[in-house]
């Protein structure tokens, strides 16, 4: 503006409007496709209106034309970075319709796993929220941990990310005997790979151990990076305040509920599979702001070590069977089908026409690593669910957006979409 | 029924009365079902009455019931179904409310009881059309600009109607008319009581492992 337009009397401040930008959909820290529509006055936010759906395949209709086992793989690509947490909800419902009962050992290979994924989530979450705001190589660290858990994805499933491993009364087959090893190629050398073989020796279980052994001190690190650091700090504390009150009225779940101080933890709660038997503690924040979110997900991760760590020494000691020997629900063994006609019969039903689950309705819910995921079903005795409604705990988390970045300068939207832990295969379904 | 139930029964039933039209318990969880009229009083007795406290509304989803036991069903078409839980209390409810016209479904909004029924009443308009009489913002969600139809609803063919691509004679984005048969990979059935000799409710609860 000139310095004449001032001498005709309009005071310059009234040439500064608000105005309106887009975030995203294709911004690095929208964490996936989210489009934000931003009004703001100056660098302060006045109006957040997220759009959602960019990624939306329509996973419960797709879920309504698919037999019952056919859409377990659909629950992996929901949240795709805590893909056995999904699968977990989704076979914990049709087991509530069916009533069937799922052996020990698989209650105890599904809780480690989960837990598992808990730190798998939390590792990217922590991880990418630094990265975000300016700490790029917190983002380094944990993903040289996820690595590792992925390896374990891979031993028990065979895929790195989309497990498919949980089924309707049980998992998929017992845990690897053997841990899968590096070989040499023209990218690692034989020193780099007998480094990494080193835990590798044994049986998966031992993997396990080994890695929850080194797990501690990885956490250590990760807070030497970021828990006195003071631009963390500057970044994190005060920002995305929410009280308790208002977490609960907003339907705040998991870590998100419990940095404000809610003591909330279905596994602690309504515990589900083998929680009742492990000893762990739930975190919970004081200020209900970013930071405490923040060490709520850092100690939860600590805590989920302690769960692995007793499962491990749980399932050294107790072999047994991990699916139902129900042949209505989970297909027979293969050696038996080859040998009887029953079984083959079995076989054949449960992978043309698949289950059949009584009428009824049923929720199952579980303490997801980003809050409660929730999986409702309606059968009507078909062999496909009649409908099925996915709860993912994002979804709610991020219509929350407004109010909590209301006032707040355009830099702490950031922080706020990074301590929300949006993923948006879940928020889109 | 575990005890708790019972008192969550009937504690519902001592503050909410003549409102109840249906309650069951089944699989563990507690059923309610209130009439369309009143649903929003009845959701403030919910989540305020000193032996309910459901403070918070975890879910809520549309359900067309349309085809549903392969049309052997008959009642209200869209039903409109929350799940609550309190978390002082420590129990969960399911509530379900139908839309009394088929033709033009609409039933009062919770936006203002429980804020986080906001983009899940949104979603319901959207997958359902499922009008939320007094919403504030009760725009499209999940679906594209400009999308017409709601996708979730029985008669609405998995294929959908309109596809996209990138026209290279345009230079643009078109939509036109889908090009893809719709196709069935396993029938849907359901199967007559004592399917394979065996009685439905039974086998599954009787036979299992051990």
């Amino acid at each position: 503006m000139s310095p004449k337009g001032t001498s005709c009397g309009a005071p310059a401040m009234a040439e500064i409007r608000n105005y309106t930008i887009n975030f995203g959909p294709q911004h690095p820290a929208a964490h996936g496709v989210l489009r934000l529509v931003l009004e703001l006055d100056g660098e302060v936010v006045q109006r957040a209106d997220p759009h959602i759906g960019l990624l939306h395949r329509a996973t419960e209709k797709l879920a309504e034309n698919k037999t019952w086992l056919q859409s377990v793989p659909y629950m992996d690509r929901l949240d795709y970075v805590s893909m056995m947490c999904n699968e977990h909800a989704y076979v914990m419902a049709i087991e509530k319709l069916l009533g069937i009962e799922v052996p020990l050992r698989a209650q105890y290979i599904r809780v480690m796993l989960d837990e598992l994924t808990r730190i798998l989530n939390h590792l990217l979450a922590v991880g990418t929220h630094a990265l975000d705001i300016g700490a790029m190589t917190m983002v380094l660290y944990t993903f040289r941990e996820r690595e590792d858990l992925m390896d374990v994805y891979e031993a028990v499933s065979g895929a790195r990310m989309h497990a498919a491993y949980y089924r309707p009364g049980g998992v998929y087959r017992d845990l690897p005997e053997r841990m899968p090893r590096y070989e040499v190629n023209k990218f690692k050398s034989a020193a780099t790979v007998a480094r990494l073989n080193e835990s590798r020796q044994g049986s998966l279980l031992d993997f396990v151990e080994d890695f929850t052994n080194r797990f501690p001190a990885y956490v250590d690190e990760y807070e030497t990076l970021l828990t006195d650091n003071r631009i963390w700090k500057q970044r994190t504390v005060g920002v995305g305040v929410v009280s308790p009150e208002r977490a609960l009225a907003l339907g705040f779940t998991g870590p998100m509920l419990r940095g404000s101080g809610v003591e909330w933890d279905l596994r602690k709660k309504q515990p589900y599979e083998v929680y009742d038997r492990v000893d762990f503690d739930i975190p919970v924040g004081v200020n209900g702001d970013c930071y405490d979110r923040y060490l709520v997900r850092i100690e939860e991760m600590r805590q989920s070590n302690r769960i692995v760590r007793q499962c491990v020494d749980w399932l050294r000691k107790n072999p047994g069977p991990v699916i139902t020997d129900n042949h209505k629900v989970a297909p027979p063994p293969r050696e038996k089908m080859k040998g009887s006609m029953e079984e083959l019969i079995h076989h054949f039903k449960l992978f043309t026409e698949g289950m059949h689950v009584p009428a009824g309705e049923a929720y199952a819910a579980i303490e997801h690593p980003k809050g409660e995921f929730g999986v409702y079903l309606i059968s009507d005795g078909a062999n496909m669910p009649y409908r099925m409604k996915l709860r993912p705990p994002g979804f709610v988390h991020l219509a929350a957006l407004e109010e909590m970045t209301k006032g707040h300068m355009i830099a702490d939207v950031v922080a706020v979409i990074g301590t929300m832990d949006i993923v948006f295969g879940d928020i889109d379904r | 029924m575990s005890a708790r139930l019972e008192i969550l029964c009937q504690n519902l039933q001592n503050a909410l009365g003549e409102r109840i039209k249906d309650l069951k318990t089944a699989l563990g969880e507690v059923t309610l079902e209130v009439s369309a009229a009143g649903c929003l009083e009845t959701a403030r007795i919910l989540r305020d009455h000193p032996d309910l406290r459901f403070e918070q509304l975890i879910d809520l989803c549309g359900v067309d019931y349309s085809t549903h036991g392969d049309g052997a069903r008959d009642g209200k078409r869209y039903a409109a179904v929350s799940h609550l839980l309190s978390v002082s209390k420590n129990w969960r409810l399911r509530l379900r409310v139908f839309a009394p016209d088929d033709g033009f479904p609409v039933i009062a909004s919770v936006n203002g009881i429980w804020p986080s029924a906001g983009w899940f009443e949104r979603e319901a308009f959207d997958l359902y059309g499922i009008l939320f009489e007094g919403h504030v913002d009760l725009r499209r969600i999940l679906t594209d600009y400009g999308f017409v139809g709601h996708p979730f609803r029985k008669d609405f063919p998995l294929s959908g109607y309109v596809e996209m691509r990138y026209d290279p004679d345009q230079k643009r984005v078109i939509y036109q008319p889908v090009t893809i048969e719709p196709r069935e990979v396993t029938p849907r059935i359901i199967r007559e009581e004592n399917y394979g000799d065996v009685p439905q409710g039974d086998f599954l609860r009787g036979a299992g492992h051990g």
